[in-house]
């Protein structure tokens, strides 16, 4: 019989912040949660992976630049190429961007502020391993903190990678957008933090519909794998 | 060889520190309109001649030094 805990891994880089926010969060949603280190060549035996927020390597060039040639960078790549669940949250998403796993770019703050706050968000896709436990068109409030989260997608995005959309546009996003998906649906990156928000102690446990989501995604993968 | 290589913000995309410097500088007392913020990068190239070590930094700045999809570049070889 096959463990009906699946197994998501969480990449620290030298410089990653809420690599422990998102291992405790996955954990609280019945995964075992699974630190993997930027160093390593092949991952673990996973079912899903998570870049987590921070300032991986100072965010020296640009935000997730370097990031993007580490060997764990390597091993997620190749994951996601064979269908396997990527999350990239904030510095996250911005590794995806740059390591050519997302379309787009995050650029400073049209305010030039890093911004700290709970802010609302629109689900703009449902059925995907990342908002199967949302609807289209549910509010979810999750907090952002970033200073280079202003999303800016290439001219021929399809608008149906767009996942979420801000209701009111903190950081100047083309077309409020705050989450987009690769073209195949298992890649997703956004810039607020579901893993701050998973216990209504912290404001909102909005983001643990999109983590419980991955969780059951995850598991799905899993059984059918065993 | 020596190296510079300018990043800019592409045209169209919004620079919002070349705005907040625009701004710093009107209040100076400066008339100035369209103030973009870029970054320069200097290296020392290990090449033969010049056009191997503009090659070569051409190759950096496609692989790391810009984003294509918001920056545009210029290299220059100092010799």
């Amino acid at each position: 019989m096959a463990s009906p805990q699946p197994r998501i891994g969480v990449v620290t880089y030298p410089g990653s912040q809420d690599d422990r926010d998102a291992l405790w969060a996955l954990a609280a949603l019945d995964a075992e949660a699974v630190p993997v280190w930027h160093e390593e060549e092949r991952l673990p035996d996973l079912d899903a992976v998570v870049l987590p927020g921070g300032f991986s390597y100072g965010d020296y060039l640009r935000c997730g630049a370097i990031a993007r040639f580490s060997p764990a960078t390597a091993a997620v790549r190749e994951f996601a190429a064979a269908g396997g669940l990527v999350l990239g949250i904030c510095n996250g998403f911005q590794i995806l961007c740059e390591a050519g796993l997302l379309p787009g770019a995050l650029q400073r703050n049209a305010s030039l502020r890093f911004t700290c706050r709970d802010v609302e968000l629109r689900v703009e896709r449902e059925g995907l391993p990342f908002t199967s436990r949302c609807a289209r068109g549910q509010r979810l409030v999750i907090p952002v903190k970033n200073g280079e989260g202003r999303y800016v997608p290439p001219p021929d995005l399809d608008p149906r990678q767009v996942v979420l959309r801000y209701v009111d546009n903190p950081n100047g996003s083309v077309d409020d957008i705050a989450g987009v998906c690769n073209e195949a649906g298992n890649v997703l990156g956004l810039m607020p933090h579901p893993e701050h928000a998973v216990d209504p102690l912290l404001g909102s446990d909005d983001g643990a519909l999109l983590l419980a989501s991955l969780v059951d995604a995850a598991r799905e993968r899993a059984l059918a794998l065993a | 060889m020596r190296a510079t290589v300018l990043v800019r913000p592409k045209q169209g995309i919004l620079d919002p520190q070349g705005e907040a410097v625009e701004s710093a500088l009107g209040h100076l007392g400066f008339r100035v309109a369209d103030a973009r913020v870029g970054k320069v990068i200097d290296l020392e190239v290990d090449a033969a001649d010049a056009a191997e070590a503009k090659a070569q930094v051409l190759r950096m700045c496609e692989q790391l030094l810009a984003n294509p999809l918001m920056e545009s570049y210029e290299v220059e070889i100092v010799g």
